[in-house]
């Protein structure tokens, strides 16, 4: 009974990714599940650092962007299938990871916040200041068809049309969400867990709670990496708009309606929440993402535990340890009335990008 | 040279208008232990109240009246919200101001739309106030340092010799302690929130002719004052001045330079690639505060003047 409990959420992840463009074979369907994907993927990794660590980071989208733009510019050189592409992204990502997650995770709290602020603004800065990083205001653009040939060529697919590019975009989804669930198992990250819930008995026990940040830290920009190529081979184009702090706010944003605490409460969040990010794709978007969002949130103190009894049981090396997953269940209900306090905000934000949506038409 | 002392001028008054808000901020983290991410946002309020009381009432009034308004609303915001929030523990708080920022910011373009307004400079502030070898100073700057300056002389004053201020600074440190000896602990929080949002507001008011009123104005300031309270240290009152004060004359001293970074860099005897050297520091100045961050915090990972004492 458990496990085929455990089992629900992936099954409808996948049916999610994979059913509707069997069924109903529409362009726009394509771009939204491929952004939907992208931004489960952003979403998961943003959830290491807020739900598993207890990090709020205000400069997520930074590591997505570099990663994409590091990932666009191998591509053009001819070193890579497109195939692998993610990978590179997710390792340029990991590398920014490294590099401001040195200056970031000596401290934590509000201060971590505040920097990785001021560090995304950094980087905002200077994609629009400095010659030949984003190439201005065009970007960085990729032809997704123009890769040396590895797998495909076996397949025959050129990546090309939009449908093969978004198979491989669920493809990688999928294999990027198992591998952070089964992340989110290791005792690394339980180690993780103890630092967010007491860093100074964490400290006693000889896991130093800044070095487990800045490992966490570099994982999670090694995921977000992964995500920024995935929206880079979507839209075949990377800009200054990806590292932007309103990318950054559209991840917090769906990370904390779907929920930190279990393990797909942000894949809900990015379901609901890639229309509202996704512009012009979708005209129903407006009233669609505000009344899920409204509805999810309104029930939040209902549904917020039923949520993470649903929720938690894929990762159900969790029920061994009922009191880790007692403080995992405290942290949803003490994340609540932030929730509640965000349903007018996300519909606000909701109306605004439907707005946003029409006038781009 | 000249024009050198008239800068520096331009960035202290700058710089004083920055400390408004981190002063601001700077009280309300002290004492609540959480950054009021909404901060901006209330400055922004003020800039927009402000605005709508100047074309009744004049400049005068709203000098008063905007940080009022907009002082009750953060006094509701704690008092309604953020008092609910608190027993969660300080990420919810601050999860909730970041909602209030994205809400507060909706609100202004929904009551005042997305155009910029601008603000008129009062007849008596407008002109140069004096001249320095050609180069001028405005009259208005002079009047933001002269309201920047009293406003930091009552917070010392209060601070430091009243007895609210005695309460304040207990319950800052020992709000048990302040409690049990018969005060109202979060009644003292509301007040300290609403002095805060009122500065920002004041800011507000008084920046708005500088600069334009249009709803990014809260992105734009909003994250060098976060900078600021970072680099100067999470709950220093005088780390705050201090990094205000360095932001504001570096940032306004490197968007009047002249020199490109090409110049710069063959100092120290290197060369860069001609696209990058003929970047001029004009050009590099919104970087300036993330990079004095990043440097600051390489260095003291608590700020200038912050104290050693949140855990790892």
């Amino acid at each position: 009974m458990r496990k085929r409990r455990s089992l629900a959420p992936w099954c409808a992840l996948i049916a999610f990714l994979a059913v509707p463009p069997f069924v109903w074979p529409h362009s726009w369907l394509l771009a939204y599940l491929a952004q939907s994907a992208t931004m489960i993927v952003f979403a998961l990794s943003y959830n290491l650092l807020l739900g598993e660590t207890g990090l709020l980071s205000f400069g997520h989208a930074a590591y997505a962007g570099l990663g994409a733009l590091i990932a666009a510019r191998v591509f053009n050189a001819g070193g890579m299938p497109l195939v692998v592409l993610p990978l590179v992204g997710g390792i340029g990502g990991a590398l920014c990871g490294v590099l401001f997650g040195f200056i970031a995770t000596r401290r934590s709290g509000t201060a971590f916040a505040m920097i990785t602020l001021g560090l995304g603004e950094l980087v905002v800065a200077a994609a629009w200041t400095l010659p030949g990083w984003f190439g201005g205001d065009a970007g960085v653009a990729i032809d997704r068809a123009s890769g040396p040939r590895f797998v495909s060529s076996i397949a025959g697919w050129s990546f090309g049309p939009a449908r093969e590019a978004y198979a491989l975009i669920a493809l990688w989804c999928v294999v990027a969400t198992v591998a952070m669930c089964a992340l989110s198992r290791t005792p690394f990250m339980r180690v993780a867990n103890a630092v967010r819930d007491n860093p100074v008995r964490a400290a006693a026990i000889g896991c130093y709670p800044s070095r487990v940040r800045y490992g966490v830290v570099v994982l999670s920009a090694f995921f977000a990496g992964i995500a920024g190529t995935l929206g880079l081979i979507n839209l075949e184009l990377v800009s200054t708009e990806s590292v932007g702090m309103m990318r950054s706010g559209a991840v917090l944003i769906a990370t904390v309606i779907g929920g930190t605490s279990a393990f797909f409460g942000p894949v809900a969040g990015a379901v609901v929440g890639s229309p509202v990010s996704a512009r012009g794709t979708l005209r129903v978007s407006r009233s669609m993402a505000g009344g899920v969002a409204g509805g999810l949130i309104c029930g939040a103190r209902r549904g917020c535990c039923c949520g993470s009894r649903l929720s938690c049981s894929p990762c159900n090396g969790l029920t061994r340890r009922s009191s880790a997953r007692m403080r995992a269940r405290r942290w949803v209900r003490s994340l609540e009335p932030a929730a509640v306090g965000w349903m007018p905000v996300a519909r606000l934000c909701c109306r605004r990008c439907g707005l946003r949506c029409c006038s781009a038409h | 040279m000249q024009s050198f002392v008239i800068n520096l001028l331009n960035g202290l008054s700058y710089g004083l208008l920055l400390f408004m808000l981190s002063a601001g901020l700077t009280l309300i983290f002290s004492m609540l232990g959480v950054l009021n991410f909404a901060h901006a946002s209330f400055y922004m309020l003020g800039a927009y109240v402000g605005f709508s009381v100047a074309a009744r009432v004049g400049f005068w009034s709203e000098l008063v009246i905007a940080p009022l308004v907009v002082g009750l609303l953060g006094a509701a915001l704690e008092r309604w919200l953020l008092r609910r929030v608190r027993r969660h523990g300080h990420l919810p708080e601050l999860l909730l101001t970041v909602g209030a920022a994205y809400l507060l910011g909706e609100l202004v373009k929904l009551g005042w739309g997305l155009s910029p307004l601008s603000a008129p400079i009062p007849a008596v502030l407008d002109g140069p106030l004096f001249s320095l070898y050609g180069a001028t100073f405005a009259r208005y700057r002079a009047f933001m340092m002269a309201v920047s300056l009293a406003m930091l002389a009552v917070l010392v004053a209060v601070l430091r010799v009243s007895k609210t201020g005695l309460i304040v600074r207990a319950a800052l440190t020992h709000p048990q302690a302040v409690e049990a000896l018969g005060h109202n602990v979060p009644r003292v929080f509301t007040g300290v929130f609403a002095a805060g949002t009122a500065l920002a507001a004041l800011a507000g008011v008084i920046g708005a002719p500088l600069f334009v009123i249009e709803p990014a104005m809260a992105e734009s300031l909003g994250s060098i004052v976060f900078v600021v309270v970072v680099i100067g240290g999470l709950g220093s009152l005088s780390g705050a001045l201090l990094a205000s004060l360095l932001v504001g004359c570096v940032q306004t001293l490197a968007v009047a330079s002249d020199v490109s970074l090409g110049d710069l860099v063959s100092i120290a005897g290197a060369v860069l690639p001609p696209e990058w050297g003929a970047l001029t520091l004009a050009q590099l100045a919104p970087l300036l505060p993330y990079l004095l961050l990043v440097t600051v915090l390489a260095f003291r990972p608590h700020g200038l003047l912050g104290r050693r004492d949140d855990h790892a």
